[in-house]
């Protein structure tokens, strides 16, 4: 492990955006402030996804590879919208994350610390959960293990009662799949993902009650909404006109 | 992982446990760190005091673990403080807000006080 203080994120007020991938939807980011489980809601969870790589892998070559194509594993329909650079402390990334009714939540996070051994990004204010998710590599007895582990409160009321409406499971769900993914990138066949949870804290934070301002999914909802009107009110409007068009045609014959 | 080894001593001054932490403080030094944190409980301290003038280094997971002990500190309704914190790790507290729930100080006396 490189013990290299610039392999922290350097301390800023407010998360800035840097240019904006095509496609991509940008909301619920730029100048928002970053929060640990301390600033959650819910009760507060560490979960621990591993997935046996085998023998014939190097953990900092997993990691090195992780970083770089951190996107690509991640399940269709949920995305990632990290720096050119790849993964590097104190970059901000935008998540796309796809929600029921067809809306795209909109949400970030931003690279806390990275080395050769782990890297680990860190929630703003608005998302799912406050707290950090770590990725990291190292060898066993029984072969390479890739690791996700996520320390982590539901931000705010509601998310917390989506956590248990099945929140939970779909996150479980998730890093199955984005483990799988990586696993198979490595050449392992049919991967098995190994689930650990532990309740850290069964209290929930009746302060931080108030974070549900912050909401992003109620934002992007609201977001889409106002697409949705938008584009109707075009559509409208085109129709208007092709018909207003089709009358004056018809006289004129 | 390589680095330098972690030691924990455990003293007490009044009501306060006072954890003095030399070394790196990663993922593995999960054991360690709650051994110490049970043993500056003992006898009813009231605030838990972590003495960073001899870290060399600490990782994210590291930071982690730190929440984990402020969990437990809170259940036994403890104050945790810590002082000897470089200007970097300062900062790391900050970004990490982790001083919204750890009492910074410049020295031991203040941390006491």
């Amino acid at each position: 492990m490189s013990r290299d203080p610039s392999n922290w994120a350097t301390k800023g007020t407010d998360l800035q955006v840097g240019d904006i991938p095509k496609g991509a939807i940008n909301l619920n980011v730029q100048g928002r402030s970053v929060n640990s489980p301390i600033q959650g809601f819910g009760k507060m969870w560490q979960k621990t996804y591993r997935v046996n790589l085998g023998e014939n892998v190097d953990a900092a070559e997993v990691i090195k590879t992780w970083k770089e194509k951190f996107p690509t594993f991640w399940p269709k329909g949920q995305n990632f919208y990290g720096p050119i650079t790849g993964i590097a402390p104190g970059e901000v990334a935008l998540l796309n994350l796809a929600m029921p009714g067809g809306v795209k939540l909109s949400t970030g996070v931003l690279v806390l610390y990275a080395d050769e051994e782990s890297f680990t990004l860190m929630t703003p204010q608005g998302h799912m959960f406050a707290g950090w998710i770590t990725f990291s590599s190292y060898p066993s007895s029984e072969g390479v293990i890739a690791q996700t582990q996520v320390l982590i409160r539901a931000s705010d009321p509601l998310y917390e009662v989506a956590f248990a409406l099945g929140g939970q499971r779909k996150e479980d769900r998730f890093w199955d799949a984005t483990l799988k993914s990586l696993a198979a990138h490595f050449g392992v066949a049919d991967p098995k993902v190994e689930v650990t949870a532990v309740c850290v804290d069964k209290k929930r934070q009746w302060k931080r009650a108030g974070n549900i301002k912050q909401n992003a999914a109620i934002r992007s909802g609201m977001y889409a909404v106002g697409i949705g009107r938008r584009k109707a009110k075009a559509a409208a409007t085109a129709a208007a006109a092709t018909s207003a068009a089709a009358s004056v045609a018809e006289h004129s014959e | 992982m390589s680095g330098q080894t972690l030691t924990m001593d455990v003293r007490r001054s009044g009501a306060a446990g006072i954890i003095d932490i030399k070394g790196d403080v990663t993922a593995s030094s999960e054991q360690t760190l709650m051994e110490a944190y049970t043993e500056a409980s003992n006898e009813g301290a009231k605030t838990i005091v972590l003495n960073f003038e001899g870290l060399d280094y600490m990782n994210s997971s590291g930071i982690g673990l730190l929440v984990t002990l402020l969990v437990r500190a809170q259940r036994q309704g403890q104050q945790v403080s810590a002082f000897g914190l470089t200007n970097h790790y300062r900062q790391i507290f900050e970004l990490t807000r982790l001083d919204d729930a750890i009492t910074i100080h410049d020295n031991e006396e203040s941390a006491l006080a």
